[in-house]
């Protein structure tokens, strides 16, 4: 009975299939098909429409910037949390007393929720008495609480600027983390052969460390650029995208289409998606997944 | 005659040789480094226990910390319909957990055991669908499960547990293979029988990793905003998810931070811990192993 033995696999994995059937790959089916409806403000389907969504949503006015600041705000939070943890990796990745005990310090804003970190750095950016601009009207650098100055969030560039540090405090965790996981992997005999050749400290991490720590990083980098690409709760609490969308990524101005125009968030969608997918397809060619489960 | 020159083997498991006093400077500036940089990860959260315990009345007075300190947040956090929102919180977060189980164990096990037509693209459909992030498709979640009719509670542990799910098989997969099968016909020549070597040996053995599955699908479930606030909007609080219930503590016109940090709290803390458990073994789950 052969052909019955070949399907014993799919009870196993049938009800994972069916899962991930239901819950990922059928939105993706409405969602492209939705781009290509007009839908009213209940979810209400006046019927297929063409290309008009994605017409409309090409000509917004605001189309071009969001698109761009999307790009700034992914490149400069994954480059700037992949610099930083390469240092705390190799910090934690020393032997000292209290090591442990630091470790669960870093791993704090990865388990909180992220909607209430933004909540928190949202209050201490009060202009008023947020903690943060009391402390620097104390060192001097506001001159006056409640001016425009104190305003960060009020302003586009600061506020996008304090946005960028909160995604960069959150992912610097798991970043971290990953970068550990993959000195650990690294035998320490071969420091002993850079130090025999004479290599100084700094000179064996840029030619061995650094070459050894490329897949690590690699996979960090990716998995962070499709985080921060899709995160939402920091802007959503810290400014809402505004003032207008000059705070706008393209997972925000999304969202907020969906507000008034269902059709069109969904071709906006359809766009993001498709961003993803490219990341995606570089993260499966570079991984090593097939040696784990070969 | 014994003598004492062969080197210590102390000094090969080091990556550099140790020289004389500066060591103990060396760890010195180290440990008070990561000290400095676990403050400054740690301070935010603590804000947020200066921020609940501080009374409405200092609120507008722009002081680091308060000039009297208070609990009333927390005991009238109860009146505020909290607790409803903390069950609807567990409900959706162990649903999701006990699908997430029930799921990935059978599919992580089959995969690690037999090799077969089509396993290769399965495990691939699970590494791509956990870089798929319900923001990236939420038209199509919201219209589907609207469509569906389900009340809301349900449809979460639903989205919760299909994107959860890639990061339970992979880490599983990992630990069921490296349970030699050699164990379980062991086990069942011992006569101990197929079901008996699988709840007997194997289960046992890759516990840490059913563990480091449970409560990494529990916090994600339970700290997740976005699919919860679209799928619950209009609901009335109680009926909320955490998340989504601490942002009914902002106002039009003015926020009651006291009380959204009190329960700002309430719903960190114990993810706090519970991530701590499984800190070392949750970064091969998320990179498929990529990194080690």
């Amino acid at each position: 009975m052969p052909a019955i033995r070949r399907l014993v696999p799919l009870l196993w994995l049938g009800p994972a299939i069916a899962l991930i059937g239901v819950v990922v790959l059928w939105p993706v089916v409405v969602m492209v098909q939705s781009s290509f409806q007009q839908i009213g403000g209940e979810g209400f389907v006046a019927g297929y429409n063409g290309t008009t969504n994605y017409d409309n949503l090409f000509h917004e006015p605001d189309f071009v910037s969001v698109l761009l600041r999307t790009v700034v705000w992914v490149v400069v939070v994954v480059a700037v949390t992949v610099l930083i943890s390469l240092g705390l990796a190799q910090l934690f990745h020393q032997k000292f007393p209290g090591r442990q005990v630091t470790r669960w310090a870093l791993i704090i804003p990865w388990a909180a929720s992220v909607m209430m970190t933004a909540l928190i750095f949202k209050w201490a950016l009060d202009p008023n008495v947020g903690v943060i601009n009391v402390i620097l009207h104390h060192i001097g650098v506001v001159k006056q609480l409640g001016s425009n100055q104190a305003d960060w969030l009020g302003n586009p560039t600061s506020a996008l600027a304090w946005m960028m540090a909160v995604a960069i405090f959150v992912s610097l965790p798991f970043t971290t983390y990953a970068i550990l996981s993959g000195l650990q992997g690294i035998p320490g005999d071969v420091y002993e052969a850079a130090s025999i050749d004479g290599a100084t400290s700094w000179r064996s991490y840029l030619g061995v460390t650094l070459p050894l720590l490329r897949p690590a990083i690699l996979v960090a980098t990716l998995i962070n650029v499709v985080n921060v690409f899709n995160s939402f709760p920091i802007i959503w609490e810290m400014t809402r995208g505004g003032p207008g969308y000059e705070t706008s990524t393209s997972t925000i101005y999304m969202i907020d289409l969906k507000q008034s125009d269902v059709g069109q968030a969904a071709a906006m969608s359809v766009f993001n998606f498709l961003l993803v997918i490219v990341i995606v397809l570089v993260y499966l060619s570079t991984t090593r997944w097939k040696e784990q489960v070969g | 005659m014994i003598t004492t020159t062969k080197p210590a083997p102390r000094l090969r498991a080091t990556a550099r040789p140790a020289r004389g006093s500066r060591r103990p400077l060396r760890t010195w500036v180290l440990a008070v480094t990561a000290y400095v940089i676990a403050a400054i990860f740690l301070l935010p959260y603590l804000e947020m226990l200066v921020m609940a315990l501080r009374p409405n009345s200092e609120l507008g007075l722009p002081t680091i910390l308060p000039k009297h300190w208070t609990f009333s947040n927390f005991t009238t956090l109860w009146s505020t319909g909290l607790g409803g929102s903390i069950g609807t919180s567990l409900e959706i977060a162990a649903g999701a957990t006990v699908i997430v189980l029930l799921v990935a164990m059978p599919a992580a096990y089959c995969t690690a055991r037999r090799r077969f037509r089509g396993r290769t693209g399965f495990l691939l459909l699970v590494l791509a669908t956990q870089m798929f992030q319900p923001a990236a498709m939420l038209v199509g979640i919201q219209r589907e499960f609207i469509n569906f009719g389900l009340p809301p509670t349900l449809s979460l542990v639903i989205v919760d547990a299909g994107f959860n799910l890639a990061f339970a098989v992979w880490i599983l997969n990992a630990f069921f293979s490296s349970i030699p099968a050699e164990l379980e016909e062991a086990a069942m020549v011992d006569g101990l029988g197929r079901v008996g070597a699988l709840t007997r040996i194997t289960l046992p053995l890759a516990a840490p990793g059913i563990v480091t599955a449970l409560i990494f699908t529990f916090i994600a479930a339970w700290n997740e905003f976005l699919v919860a606030l679209t799928l619950s909007l209009g609901q009335p609080p109680s009926q909320q998810p955490l998340t989504v219930a601490i942002n009914n503590y902002i106002g039009e016109y003015s926020v009651d931070w006291g009380h959204l940090f009190a329960a700002g709290l309430v719903a960190t803390v114990p993810v706090i811990i519970l991530f701590a458990i499984i800190e070392r073994r949750v970064v091969s789950g998320l990179t498929a192993g990529a990194v080690k």
